[in-house]
């Protein structure tokens, strides 16, 4: 079951907002769906290797060679706000 | 003249390169249709065949293999200066600064861009009803979902607003709102198409692929939207032929009508319970069609695949909560008013306002299986039935050629029957998850109907086996001959669903 305290603590590591009456649903919602996913507790995978990725064996890596990036007037023209060559965010003290 | 509406992409690219058919007839006769829709499918609307060329300049020239034919794109793809918000309200109005490798190019080969296409936000959906820009309605009966999450793309299709389309696969969100909707939908292998320019649902599952009214303009359309890997994208293992044994090649357009000496699997774990009566007798008698063009039908197991579903909805939701911090109103997107607040307040008021509930739901699930003291219990114990799966599939693939499956238990349902019990919407995927965490290529081609509405049957192979994945579909095709025009007239409403001309089954020629 996941309850009130659990919600609201993994909705501050998600940086997610909850108003009060979307705690309860949120619970609720979250336990339902864990409870159908608990099949895979029944399986033995004692010693299974984890899969994070199908193909990783065939995984690229590039060359780590300097190349252009966005222009900075690029990178900030769909900022919300944006001054001074930079992204204006609050301060983190307010 | 023939109506242009009625061409394929193969035919239409053909028409245009011998001159008798013009790139602007045949885009305004799409845009017309598409601007007069009442399906909800599109986001977004190019004015004309040169509004969405990203850093291209001009109209494409004839000669390339498509012509200008105008595709119609998933709101999720990136192009410069065209808005793109993955239908999430968080984003809406934002305009990159750079074109989708995919889209990239399609737009090399000779596409235009239609327009951009509703899907669930995200991608996270399976019936396209958690859209910042509204539910998109099936085109065979406009009081059902189309499926999801490229919903808009699958139903744009199937009412012939466009000649194919380009969505994204996750867990089934290109195969399973093509069954819905009636047309094909291509997902191919893992890594073989460039996720650049994609905005990231599951990294690890997440594959663009082509929606499309027949099998041939798939392979037409993966052939260009596939090749060899870009050195500098690390989202592209290029496409490493049939088998993935040979080196990058070209796919051919599939022209096979036989299946002689295929050996088509069918796993039984995934026929129990769940499967409408109407999905499993057009299924069954599209393998009936199957065996009388010299295919051999055997029963498999996948054993863990019926555990697909709970691995899915760890790992996929685990990516999201990844993925999805960065939409957080500094560098992009809508930011919430918060007054005198701080910055944290301005990360979690503007996530609060711009997520949609599934969205929010998913961040949390996946949040909550990444979390210290679950991380063992849930993210990595999806990651070993994801190991688990993999085997399976390679084990079945030892024997047989291809998987057969229905693409989805059930044909479209009704709008708003599912969006109250997330459980009911998810096992809508049941059928087409175990493939997306095996990472293998797969097809769903339209079998028949089912009280009116189309079923889809799903054929998979193993990674790179694109090629007779697509011969395989294609011959099976000619011969099932499902008729999608129906679903064209615009007339074609609400809870009138009638059978179309297409019947399961039928001669084989």
């Amino acid at each position: 079951m996941i309850d009130r305290d659990t919600v609201l603590h993994v909705a501050t590591l998600s940086r997610l907002e909850l108003r009060d009456d979307e705690i309860e649903p949120m619970a609720r919602e979250l336990s339902a769906v864990l409870d159908h996913l608990e099949t895979i507790g029944e399986l033995d995978l004692e010693g299974v290797e984890p899969t994070a990725h199908v193909l990783a064996e065939r995984s690229p890596l590039r060359a780590d060679e300097p190349s252009p990036s966005l222009p900075r007037e690029v990178a900030l023209d769909q900022a919300p706000d944006a001054s001074d060559d930079g992204f204006r965010v609050p301060s983190p003290q307010a | 003249m023939t109506d242009p509406i009625s061409l394929s992409v193969v035919d239409a690219a053909a028409a245009l390169r011998r001159g008798e058919l013009s790139q602007d007839e045949l885009f305004t006769a799409y845009r017309d249709r598409a601007a007069a829709d009442d399906t909800n499918s599109f986001t977004w609307l190019a004015d004309d065949a040169t509004t969405a060329l990203g850093a291209r300049e001009g109209l494409p020239g004839t000669d390339t293999p498509l012509a200008g034919v105008p595709l119609a794109v998933k709101d999720l793809f990136c192009i410069t200066g065209v808005p793109t918000a993955s239908a999430s309200n968080l984003l809406r109005g934002y305009l990159p600064p750079y074109t989708a490798t995919a889209i990239d190019r399609l737009q090399e080969a000779g596409a235009t861009v239609l327009g951009k296409t509703n899907q669930d936000e995200f991608a996270m959906g399976s019936s396209n009803e958690n859209s910042a820009f509204g539910p998109v309605l099936n085109p065979w009966d406009r009081t059902r979902v189309p499926g999801g999450s490229s919903g808009g793309s699958a139903a744009a299709v199937a009412a012939g607003l466009a000649p194919a389309a380009i969505g994204t696969d996750t867990g089934g969100s290109v195969r399973q709102p093509a069954a819905l909707c009636g047309v094909v939908g291509l997902k191919p292998t893992y890594g073989s198409v460039s996720r650049y320019g994609m905005i990231a649902f599951a990294s690890s599952l997440d594959q663009a692929g082509p929606i499309t009214r027949n099998v041939a303009d798939a392979a037409l359309l993966f052939r260009q939207m596939t090749g060899p890997a870009d050195r500098n994208d690390a989202t592209s293992i290029g496409w490493a032929g049939d088998g993935g044994s040979g080196s990058a090649s070209a796919i051919d357009l599939p022209t096979a009508v036989r299946l002689d000496g295929v050996r088509i699997g069918v796993p039984t774990d995934l026929l129990g319970e769940g499967i409408e009566p109407g999905v499993r007798a057009s299924f069954d008698a599209a393998l009936k069609l199957a065996e009388s063009l010299g295919a051999e039908i055997v029963e498999v197991t996948l054993p863990h695949a019926r555990h697909a579903l709970s691995a899915y909805y760890l790992l996929a939701p685990a990516e999201a909560s990844s993925n999805l911090a960065r939409f957080d109103g500094v560098r992009y997107g809508n930011r919430a008013d918060i007054g005198d607040g701080g910055l944290v307040e301005l990360y979690t008021k503007t996530r609060h306002d711009g997520f949609g509930p599934e969205v929010k739901r998913r961040i949390m699930l996946g949040t909550y299986a990444l979390s210290s003291g679950f991380y063992d219990a849930y993210y990595r114990r999806a990651q070993q039935v994801r190991t688990k799966i993999v085997e399976d599939f390679r084990a079945v693939h030892q024997d047989v050629h291809l998987i057969a499956t229905p693409t989805s238990p059930t044909v479209a349902w009704g709008l708003g029957e599912r969006t109250d019990d997330p459980i009911a919407m998810y096992q809508a995927d049941v059928t087409t998850l175990p493939q997306s965490l095996a990472g293998v290529p797969a097809i769903s081609i339209p079998c028949g109907l089912s009280d009116g509405l189309p079923v889809g049957l799903q054929l998979s192979g193993p990674a790179f086996a694109e090629q007779s994945l697509l011969d395989a579909a294609h011959a099976l095709e000619g011969a099932l001959g499902f008729d999608g025009t129906a679903a064209f007239d615009p007339a074609r409403g609400a809870g009138a669903a009638t059978p179309g001309s297409a019947t399961t089954g039928g001669a084989s020629r």
